[in-house]
Order: C-alpha cells, then sequence, then structure tokens
C-alpha cells in the first residue's frame, strides 16, 4: 500500500522555487570574513553613534567565547564564519527620499516580488520597509504614519535619528548574551525595521517588512524593534525570500517586542528563504530569535508564523508574560519538503498573575525532510491562576519524513492550569480518491487537504497575506514524496 | 452510454469480478443487488478509477471512451459519480470551497468559465433546496463530525451540484432511517432525466421501494448470475438471496459445496 502512496504523492509535479531569481545590480561589499575591524567598518558605514559600536564589540568578544548550539533536532553542517561577507549593500550614494531616485533594478526586483515600492501601487492598507542584503531601500508610508507620532523606518535611520529610544530598548528582550546567534547578530547586525506606536495610537495600516538577500556568499543579520506604548495596536508583517544558489546562506536575525500596558502587537511571519533545490543542495539557514514581552498589564503579543522555505530552521518566537493579566499567542505553520529541516516552536514564561498564553502549532512534513516542534511553559512561582493550552498537530505525506514533538512544561505555581495536546496524522489515499472522484486532480486536493488543516493558523494572518500563505502551502508541496 | 464487457479481476490473487457485463443506457436506473462479498462494490470502484483489484480481462467504455485509459479526476469531470459506501472526512476544509474546486475543474474540462462566487452560491441554494439538506450540513467542513445519515445525504447534495451523466450509488442506503432513506431516495429521483442513468448497488430491496429501477440485476460470486425488470427485487425480498443460490445451484451454474 505505501508504494501505491508513494506512487500517488510522486504524480505531483515538481515546481521551481518562484522567488529564485538573482538581481545583477553594483554591490558594494566587504571582503570575507569577520574580526574587530570589520565591525567597526560596518558601524562606520552605518554612521553610528558610539555606544552602538560598544554594544557590537561587547557581543562580539561575548559571542567569541560561545559555542554552537546542539540541542535542537538538526543535522547542522559545519559553517565556517570566516567564509562569510558580513556586509554587502545594493550601491546607492544616499538613501533615496524620492522614488525616482531609486535604481530601476532594485524597483523591479521589488515589483517581481510583488512588493512595489511605489505608495501608489500598494494597497493603501500596508506600509513596507523593503530590505536588500544588508539594507533598508525604501521605507513607504513614513509621512502619513508620522502624522500619527508612528515611527516607522529602517533600524540603522532609528540608530541615528532616534538614539535613546533605540539605547532604551535595544537588547532589553533579546540580550547579546541570549545565545549563540543572537551574539553574532549583535555584533554584525546589518539592518532591519524599527517601529514605535505611541500610547493611545492605533496603527492604521499593516506594518511590514520585506527581507530579500540578494548577493551571493553573504549572510543577512537584520535586527527588528517593535515598542508598543501604553493602550496602542500594532500588527506587523514579514516576508522574506532569496535567490536559488547552491551555497547554503546563513540568516540570523532578531526580533524584539515590547508591549506596554493594554498595548497589542501582532506578528506575523510567512517565511519563504530558498529552501535549497530537491538533493538537498543550497537553502537558507535560517536561525532567528524573536522573542516579545508583555511588560505591562492587560498586555497581548501574538506571533503568527507560515514557515516554508529555508534548508534549515531554527526559530522559537517566545513571550515573556511579565505584565499581570497579560495574554501571548503562537500560532504556527511549519511545512518541510524534501530535505529541509525544521526544528521550530515557542517559549511562553508566565511570570505576571491571571497571564494567558495559547500555542498552536501544525508541522507538515513531506519528502525526506524532518520537522519538529520544541516548546516550552514556564510558570513562575508568583505566576498565580497562569493558563497555558498547547496542541501540537503533526501532519505527514509518504513514509520516509518525520515529524517530532518536544514539549516542555516547568510549572512552579499550583494555581496554574496547563494543558497539552497532540495528533499526528498521515493524508489518507483515501482523502486524496475522493477528492479525485469529485474531478479535483492529486496536486490540488494535498493543497485543499493541507490548507483545511492549517486553516486555523491561516485565518490568524491578515487577510492578502492568508491568500498568498494558502497558494505558498500548496507549491511548498508541490513533488512532496520524491 | 456504459459498457461492461466480460470485465475479470482480482485483488491479491483472488478474482473477485469473474466476467460481467453490464449495459446501461441514458435514462435508464439499474439496480445491482447481491449478498456481501459478491463483488459490487469492487465493481463500483473500478468505474470511478480507485484501482483496488488489478483488471485481468474485459473492458469498460463510457460514452465510447475506453475507461482504463482515463484518470479518477477525468472521469469524474466526463461525468461519472460514485456515492460513496463510506464517505471520508477531509477536516478544514469547507463544503463551499470543496465544491466549488469540484464545480469549476469540471467546467474548466468542459471549457467553461468559473462560476463566480455569488452565481456558486446560488446554484449551492437551489441544490440545497433541491435535495432538502439542511445548511448546518453545507456550512461546515467535509463530512466532518457528520452522522452516517448525514453523510449520505451529503453524496446526493454533491450529486446534484456536479450533475453527473452516470451516477453509481455504493449501498447508500446503509444506515440510514427510514425518513432518511426517503429524502435520499427523492433526491435522486428529482435528478433523474432522460439524458443521465443511475446505478443503484444495494444490498436490500427497500431502497427500491423509493427508487423504482428500469433494471434488476443480482451479483453472486462475481458474477451477475441474474437480471430481469423490477419485480426481480421483490421477489429476491420475498425469497431472499438462498433462493438464487438455489436456483443457480440446480441449474449447475455455480457449484456451491452447500447445495449439492
Amino acid at each position: 500500500m505505501s508504494s501505491d502512496q508513494d506512487k500517488l504523492l510522486n504524480e505531483v509535479t515538481q515546481s521551481d522555487y518562484k522567488y529564485g531569481f538573482y538581481t545583477d545590480v553594483d554591490i558594494d561589499s566587504f571582503p570575507k570574513g569577520l574580526n574587530e575591524d570589520v565591525i567597526r567598518k560596518i558601524s562606520e558605514k552605518k554612521g553610528e553613534p558610539e555606544f552602538m559600536l560598544e554594544f557590537r564589540l561587547k557581543a562580539y568578544r561575548h559571542w567569541l567565547t560561545m559555542k554552537m548550539p546542539q540541542w535542537a533536532h538538526l543535522t547542522i553542517p559545519e559553517i565556517n564564519y570566516q567564509d562569510i561577507i558580513y556586509y554587502a549593500a545594493p550601491k546607492q550614494k544616499v538613501r533615496p527620499e524620492n522614488l525616482d531616485d531609486i535604481d530601476p533594478e532594485l524597483k523591479a526586483t521589488f515589483d517581481k516580488l510583488g512588493i512595489p515600492l511605489d505608495e501608489q501601487k500598494r494597497l493603501t492598507g500596508v506600509a513596507v520597509d523593503a530590505v536588500m542584503d544588508s539594507v533598508s531601500v525604501k521605507t513607504t508610508f513614513k509621512e502619513t504614519l508620522a502624522e500619527l507620532g508612528i515611527i516607522f523606518c529602517s533600524f540603522s535611520e532609528a540608530v541615528r535619528e532616534h538614539p535613546d529610544l533605540v539605547k532604551k530598548y535595544m537588547g532589553t528582550v533579546v540580550p547579546y548574551s541570549d545565545n549563540f546567534f543572537a551574539a553574532l547578530n549583535s555584533a554584525v547586525f546589518s539592518d532591519g525595521s524599527f517601529c514605535f506606536i505611541p500610547k493611545g495610537v492605533r496603527c492604521p495600516m499593516e506594518l511590514s517588512t520585506y527581507f530579500r538577500i540578494n548577493a551571493a556568499s553573504t549572510g543577512q543579520f537584520e535586527r527588528t524593534l517593535i515598542v508598543a506604548e501604553e493602550d496602542s495596536y500594532v500588527s506587523y508583517l514579514e516576508g522574506c525570500t532569496a535567490p536559488m544558489r547552491d551555497e547554503n546562506q546563513l540568516h540570523a536575525a532578531i526580533v524584539e517586542i515590547v508591549a506596554m500596558q493594554n498595548a497589542e502587537v501582532k506578528y506575523s511571519t510567512v517565511q519563504n528563504w530558498y529552501p535549497g533545490n530537491k538533493d538537498g543542495k543550497g537553502g537558507i539557514y535560517n536561525f532567528v530569535t524573536k522573542r516579545g514581552i508583555c511588560k505591562g498589564d492587560h498586555s497581548k503579543i501574538s506571533w503568527t508564523q507560515v514557515e516554508t522555505g529555508s534548508a534549515i530552521t531554527w526559530k522559537y518566537p517566545s513571550c515573556i508574560l511579565r505584565g499581570n493579566y497579560s495574554t501571548a499567542e503562537f500560532y504556527s505553520v511549519a511545512v518541510t519538503n524534501n530535505h529541509q529541516q525544521a526544528d521550530t516552536g515557542t517559549k511562553m514564561i508566565h511570570v505576571g498573575k491571571n497571564t494567558k498564553s495559547t500555542i498552536v502549532s501544525k508541522g507538515i512534513s513531506a519528502g525526506k525532510s524532518n520537522n519538529s516542534y520544541r516548546g516550552l511553559v514556564k510558570v513562575l512561582k508568583k505566576a498565580g491562576n497562569a493558563r497555558n493550552f498547547s496542541q501540537c498537530d503533526s501532519l505527514l505525506l509518504g513514509d520516509r519524513c518525520g515529524a517530532h514533538t518536544f514539549p516542555y512544561i516547568e510549572v512552579d505555581n499550583k494555581t496554574a492550569i496547563v494543558e497539552h495536546e497532540a495528533t499526528t496524522s498521515k493524508i489518507g489515499e483515501d482523502q486524496i480518491f475522493y477528492c479525485n472522484q469529485r474531478g479535483i486532480s492529486t496536486e490540488d486536493a494535498i493543497g485543499l487537504i493541507v490548507n483545511g488543516y492549517a486553516r486555523e493558523v491561516i485565518n490568524k494572518l491578515p487577510m492578502e497575506f492568508a491568500v498568498e500563505a494558502q497558494k505558498l502551502l500548496q507549491i511548498s508541496l508541490e513533488g512532496s514524496v520524491g | 452510454m456504459l459498457s461492461i464487457k466480460n470485465l475479470r479481476a482480482e485483488i491479491d490473487g483472488k478474482e473477485i469480478l469473474k466476467g460481467i457485463d453490464l449495459e446501461v443506457h441514458a435514462g435508464e436506473v439499474h439496480a445491482i443487488m447481491g449478498p456481501n462479498g459478491s463483488g459490487k462494490s469492487t465493481l463500483a470502484m473500478l468505474l470511478a478509477g480507485r484501482e483496488l483489484a488489478n483488471v485481468i480481462e474485459g473492458s469498460i467504455t463510457f460514452m465510447d471512451r475506453d475507461l482504463f485509459t482515463i484518470s479518477p479526476e477525468d472521469r469524474a469531470k466526463m461525468g461519472i459519480f460514485l456515492g460513496f459506501q463510506y464517505p471520508v472526512e477531509i477536516p478544514g476544509v469547507s463544503m463551499v470551497n470543496f465544491l466549488k474546486a469540484a464545480l469549476n475543474e469540471k467546467r474548466k474540462y468542459l471549457g467553461l468559465d468559473p462560476l463566480s462566487a455569488s452565481d456558486f452560491l446560488k446554484v449551492m441554494r437551489e441544490k440545497k433546496a433541491l435535495v432538502e439538506i439542511d445548511s448546518r450540513l453545507t456550512n461546515r467542513s467535509v463530512n466532518e463530525g457528520f452522522s452516517g445519515g448525514e453523510k449520505k445525504k451529503n453524496e446526493i447534495f454533491q450529486m446534484a451540484m456536479l450533475e453527473p451523466k452516470l451516477a453509481i450509488l455504493d449501498e447508500t442506503d446503509s444506515g440510514l432511517d427510514i425518513d432518511a432513506l426517503r429524502i435520499v431516495a427523492k433526491g435522486v429521483n428529482k435528478l433523474k432525466t432522460s439524458e443521465n442513468a443511475t446505478v443503484v448497488i444495494t444490498h436490500y430491496q427497500r431502497l427500491l421501494d423509493y427508487i423504482i429501477p428500469d433494471y434488476v440485476h443480482v451479483m453472486y460470486d462475481g458474477k451477475i448470475v441474474k437480471s430481469d425488470g423490477k419485480e426481480l427485487a421483490q421477489e429476491l425480498e420475498e425469497k431472499g438471496y438462498e433462493w438464487i443460490k438455489e436456483e443457480l445451484a440446480m441449474n449447475g451454474i455455480i457449484q456451491d459445496k452447500n447445495y449439492k
């Protein structure tokens, strides 16, 4: 019977990664290698104040004492950190204020990715910070947002224009010493987005950052910082793609979120870095530290992620529920196909009283891939009446892939209620045949079934991205069992 | 419309269908009856393209085309509909999305434009009324959490939506109470035209009180051993399958150790 299923799943045709093109622009880049000089040069390029350089150097010196973590259920080939370019930027004299000043090649690239930089062409509901390699190319709707007191700009710009805010919050949620990749990022981070929502303001549009790796042999190390003051609200989106290459490229990012009293931050990711080819050659190593803190009472942070890309994903968007009555959510769909590996999940740290967290994780494994959920729910001594509900589902396509679940629960308060549910299922031949009999092809049937399975998470995404994510799920699973 | 000639098929070396001949024309309703294990469902699955059994010999043509060369989804689009004995659940997939995909695939195959969302919902409303299915069911995921009877009603609803040329209803009556049976039968009768045909596979005669067949075939041990008009169903109900076996044994058609 299993050979039948293989045959069935084999019928689905192999499709190419749609974003695998490369843009031929003049690149200003450093030679390969990492040392204090390189870090000084990055800081100088960015025109950073002294405190930032010190932060970078401290992080670098700490990183030198650290070793790459080995605990994940991943097989990571050795990475030569001296063989990576740490700064690459499309050549532009100054960062253009006017759209007409942007290199047409760059504009065309983002158009092709479906991210037009022209505000007129954009759906009015979304402001975008477009980042290519080490620099932000353009941030749209900056002026409109500024009228409300919202700061939305590239991280480099924030460091120059709003150093006090950056200094106050950067590294408070993810300290540079947090882990190996966080330390590396803190030393060499290039660009990213900064977003500040002042007290009482509801951000009227979705803010989003689109990350594009373009140059070869480079690593991308972006940093995002979101601060939501009292009674504010923002919904933030992140998308990412990279060209198809035979080499592996490193992406090690940090995202920090601070939510003050009554503030709400929604962070959604559609991660579609190049996953490597069907034999497992090439692809992005995606080692990311994302963490938010519900600092004030009644604050709320929710992470939604659709992870379809990358050769290796190591990522645990987490929340510290410090404020009383604060709420945190983690909704995740992670798809692995061919030789992809993912070890992803979350950490919910309950510190305040009456805090509540929800975890919904849907793993989908196909091909020869391995997909792990790893999650920690921790309730500290003083976190009275903390509540957590976790649901971890795994769906398998074919019989050569793996799904693994590593839930950790640490509870130090007797009044806490922690629930964990888990299921593992396979797409049945019966389900596929049922669809076939109604005229739906096997490929479309798998798409339907997988989207049905992931619906609970997809529904959490802002609408236009939900549609994208649905398509992406289907594309990612084409040629699923080879 | 459908022509089955000397169809023989086996599963794991055991011959399940031992030479089936059947002709179905537009406007006809055929009933295939027979005890468990006589090969009825295997035949239904083969017609729909689920190759659980290997064909050893024979042919099936539908609309003058060799069915064996056509994929299950294309058979569906050509107008073959199978009402499943055990409809599967597809969690999270809404009936609306499912049927919209199915209907538009069929339209594409026929060279028609896809229906707009509002036109589709209009068709759905009409068909819902026709087969008397509750919106409560059509607003849910495909068969998810449906009772046995609800699943069968849902099959008839899908049949109404897809307007097949040839509908094969595999044990659609099993697990239905009398009210559900009546609704299902009424749906099938309403969908009958001079252009389409229905093959009802059933174990019991009672469905045939509501769906009046033009022909009744009795299947036994992989063969159609008796074919006649609707009276045959009545006779079977009265005398049971044992009667058929006895008759066959007496005529030397089958050799059953119980009927020497």
